[in-house]
């Protein structure tokens, strides 16, 4: 489509980054690794540390102590505006005095690139995010989505060692969400720069990440392939966070843990007493049958397109969200008695007076 | 129709005492420099601007505003940055801009009376340099009460009022800007010099004219401060309009106030136009 | 570590406490030497006399009668102007935005109009008005709030017409008609109470703008506080920079007390 170079990207290193701020300790000895071309997200609630993580391998914040290696080089001494690192910010981080051309040349012209070759860069690069008619817009003639897009294609111009995308997506609404996580993707693939991609929103870290970091409290909880952190949560903070969990009290025993029943396969039993539990079960990992003498009964239907969730009430106030097939909600309309059945899938289970 | 009549109704209050008090006086001024005192029309009281002492004025008046415009607008814009490097809650920034407010419109007469206490005859400053470091501030002729004097104070309300006026464009300035700016690879001057200076270049252009304005305006600190003559064109118009001696002066002094509504107007205007600009890129 | 951001930080803290320092001194020492004036006593010793002589008020009218009339006028002024200006302009500037937004861009222009026009050119223009004014109602000073009135518009205008942007008068008396109240019951139960600070903030700039006048009351030979200041300063310049420098302080403390009711509607239009 382009001839953008594909630049074969750099390994990114955080060993023991720590950092605080007055009195919250935003990093906690962070350690974290992308290799070249890689595109990590970190993911977690606000306040978790993603976003100082971020700032301070850009050079925009300083780390108190631990060390920052880019391309096996130490980088604490350099300043921000020699890190060489493209950006992209949650929203309204376009000049608004220049228009979306100037935008992108805008790092062209401090690495004094001739006027021809700016120009023939920055049309390239707007084609790579899909907006090359709107060349000589003004950001504020441009929806947020398209600003978005700009703001991609100025930080990628520079050909950086590293993209660092701030919760670019956050700001946008749904539907352009979506389409530009794609597109993101395909670019990052198609220059194939290491990325660091922050973001709260768990549904795009798995869509879009080769690994996923969830972080907590300054620390990486868990790091993985999304599919890992999705099936097998290390810690209940990030079962619960990652995906819909049901919490169900439980019997940890050296067989397993005994919910409703039904004794289930854990996950992180290493870890935790024996004796009463939480058990988190995932909607998809619980079974709904109609029947006359089922104990539970449906309160709550809600339509998903293919999938459908059915929130089940059980005798003793305990509510129950499954995940079932769409087909199946005509047997299921509210007021249905049911049975609750537990598929036998690994689950993570946590101290019971854990909150 | 009758209920858009009646809710027409709802503004009549508010026009009938605008049309009173400020349409009316408006129109007596615009009208009257184009009458005599026999109320027939004339141009004499607009050609009597073209009289020396009268020109004389409007230029003094004009370079006063503009030298004070510019002195406030550079130091006001400086501690205006000053200001937003703080957390706009904090209470430096409060005091500062309390402060700042009090100074630029509430002036007048007592600011007069502050610069006199300070650097009058016996004042505070005065006495300190002569009697302790054997300067006579007025060794050429006492300044403050002249144009130099008016130099003086009114650059000391104009830097308030800079501050005031263009703290919302400095608020604008998104540190977005600043972060992009370096992460693409540029140093401090050049964010100043490509993103921050074009953006605040209308902002501050535009206040130092509303200096300019507020300048030509002013009324009760010269006439608190000027004791003989009348230099500027504020004091001509006093003159004129309570001098007994010349009968029709009266009009020639509804068209020098006529003349100040032209300039400020065209001043203003202009400010409007930066003002949209700015508002687009800063808000 | 290195800490390149925090060394910055700290030089543009450094910068920003030496600019407001070095300006500081610079604005306060006339203030200071006000202060010094009005308590440099005889063979040059501080005192208090000017000081204890204003908050003795029954003294200090019959030895100042010219000052305590201007006060009363400037009391009764400050009262009326203010009074007037809400009466006038919160009714209008709601009432416009509700059922005649046609009217807005003249309402505005009109409201702003005062600041082309100089105090010293309305003064030209209202001289004659004013005759008429002396005609029905009398001579008095307390007169002045009418002009005062037009003076504070602007100001007055921007406060209101912030606080009402800030929130959605449409829709809040769409919401209240549509519950069943009267318009009285729109303005003053809904829509007042969300504009509170705005309304206040109008009345705190009307307050200090009145304090303030000088050249209409001056040149309209009425009488309130700054004339009388001024034309005392050539007789007993002690007494009058006291009082002067006694309302300066005055209007600071107003403004100071009005940037904590501004706070909250900044926040919340930092927040969209």
């Amino acid at each position: 489509m382009t001839t953008t170079a594909v630049s074969t990207g750099v390994a990114v290193r955080l060993e023991g980054v720590s950092r605080r701020f007055g009195t919250v300790q935003a990093l906690d000895g962070l350690d974290l690794e992308l290799a070249p071309g890689e595109l990590v997200a970190l993911l977690g609630p606000s306040g978790c540390g993603k976003t100082t993580a971020l700032r301070i391998l850009a050079g925009l914040e300083d780390a108190d102590s631990g060390r920052i290696l880019v391309g096996g080089k130490d980088v604490a001494d350099v300043p921000v505006n020699r890190r060489d690192m493209g950006m992209v910010f949650q929203a309204y981080s376009l000049f608004p005095h220049l228009t979306a051309a100037e935008n992108v040349e805008f790092g062209l012209r401090l690495r004094r690139q001739s006027a021809a070759a700016r120009r023939r860069r920055a049309q390239e690069m707007l084609e790579l995010v899909g907006i090359g008619t709107h060349a000589s817009r003004f950001p504020q003639q441009l929806s947020g989505g398209q600003q978005q897009r700009v703001a991609l294609a100025r930080a990628l111009a520079i050909q950086p060692q590293v993209l660092l995308l701030d919760e670019p997506l956050s700001a946008l609404d749904a539907k352009v969400r979506l389409q530009l996580r794609d597109e993101i993707r395909r670019i990052q693939l198609e220059v194939g720069t290491t990325t660091l991609f922050v973001t709260h929103d768990q549904e795009e870290a798995l869509a879009l990440a080769d690994r996923v970091g969830v972080m907590r409290a300054g620390r990486l909880e868990q790091i993985g392939l999304p599919e890992d952190i999705y099936r097998n949560p290390a810690t209940p903070f990030v079962a619960e966070f990652v995906g819909l969990s049901n919490r169900f009290a439980g019997q940890l025993s050296a067989s397993g843990v005994e919910v409703f029943n039904t004794l289930l396969p854990t996950l992180n039993a290493g870890s935790v007493e024996h004796g009463p539990v939480e058990v988190l079960v995932r909607p998809e990992s619980i079974d709904l049958t109609a029947d006359p003498l089922g104990d539970g009964r449906v309160v709550a239907v809600s339509f998903l397109g293919p999938l459908a969730r059915v929130t089940v009430a059980l005798p003793d106030e305990t509510l129950v969200v499954a995940q079932v097939s769409s087909a199946r909600l005509a047997d299921l309309p509210p007021g249905t008695p049911v049975r609750v059945t537990l598929l036998p899938i690994p689950v993570v289970v946590s101290p019971s007076d854990q909150t | 129709m009758s209920r858009r009549l009646r809710d027409l109704l709802g503004v009549v209050p508010f026009l009938v005492f605008v049309g009173i008090f400020l349409v009316v006086p408006t129109l007596v001024v615009a009208i009257g420099a184009f009458l005599d005192e026999d109320n027939r029309a004339t141009l004499d009281n607009v050609t009597a601007l073209a009289d020396g002492y009268i020109v004389q004025a409007f230029v003094r008046s004009i370079v006063l505003s503009a030298v004070t415009a510019i002195l406030g607008a550079v130091i006001g814009a400086l501690l205006g940055y000053a200001l937003v490097t703080a957390k706009p809650d904090s209470t430096v920034r409060r005091v500062v801009t309390s402060a700042c407010g009090v100074l630029a419109q509430f002036g007048g007469v007592t600011l007069a009376f502050a610069f006199m206490a300070t650097i009058g005859l016996s004042g505070f400053v005065t006495l300190f340099l002569r009697d302790s470091l054997g300067i006579d501030i007025f060794s050429g002729g006492v300044w403050l009460y002249d144009l130099p004097g008016l130099v003086l104070v009114y650059t000391y309300f104009q830097i308030p009022l800079m501050v005031i006026v263009f703290l919302p464009a400095l608020d604008g300035i998104r540190p977005q800007w600043r972060e992009a700016t370096e992460s693409l690879g540029g140093s401090t001057w050049y964010y100043w010099r490509r993103v921050a200076g074009p953006l605040l270049a209308p902002a501050f252009i535009g206040s130092t004219l509303l200096l300019f304005a507020n300048a030509f305006s002013a009324y009760a600190t010269a006439a608190a401060l000027v004791s003989q003559g009348s230099p500027i064109v504020p004091l001509q118009i006093r003159s004129a309009l309570t001098s007994e001696v010349l009968l029709g002066r009266e009009n020639v002094g509804k068209a020098m106030a006529l003349g100040m509504v032209v300039v400020v107007a065209v001043v203003m205007a202009l400010y409007a136009v930066l003002q949209r600009r700015t508002s687009r890129w800063l808000d | 570590m290195a800490g390149l951001v925090r060394r910055r930080a700290r030089r543009q803290r450094v910068l920003r406490w030496v600019v407001v320092g070095v300006l500081s001194i610079v604005f306060l020492l006339p203030l200071f030497a006000l202060l010094e004036f009005t308590t440099r006593g005889p063979g040059g010793k501080l005192s208090w006399d000017t000081w204890r002589l204003l908050v003795d008020w029954r003294q200090l009218s019959e030895t100042y009668p010219v000052l305590w009339t201007g006060m009363k006028a400037s009391f009764w002024l400050v009262l009326l102007s203010v009074a007037l200006t809400l009466v006038l302009l919160v009714p209008t500037v709601v009432w416009v935005r509700l059922r005649l937004p046609g009217l807005r861009r003249l309402v505005e222009f009109l409201c702003l109009l005062p600041l082309t026009i100089p105090a010293i050119v309305l003064v030209v223009g209202l001289a004659p008005v004013y005759a008429w004014v002396v005609y029905f109602v009398g001579g008095s000073s307390v007169t002045l709030f009418l002009a005062y009135t037009i003076l504070a518009l602007p100001f007055a205008y921007r406060a209101i017409d912030t606080g009402l942007s800030a929130i959605d008068v449409r829709t809040l008396a769409e919401a209240a008609r549509s519950l069943g109240a009267g318009w009285l019951t729109v303005m003053w139960r809904v829509v007042l109470p969300n504009i509170r600070s705005a309304v206040l903030s109008a009345a705190f700039l009307t307050v200090a703008l009145v304090l303030g006048e000088f050249t209409i009351a001056s040149l309209l030979s009425r009488d309130n506080l700054q004339v009388a200041i001024n034309q005392l300063g050539k007789s007993s310049a002690t007494i009058s920079f006291a009082v002067s420098l006694a309302a300066l302080v005055l209007a600071f403390v107003l403004l100071y007390l009005l940037s904590f009711v501004g706070r909250r509607r900044r926040r919340e239009r930092s927040v969209s």
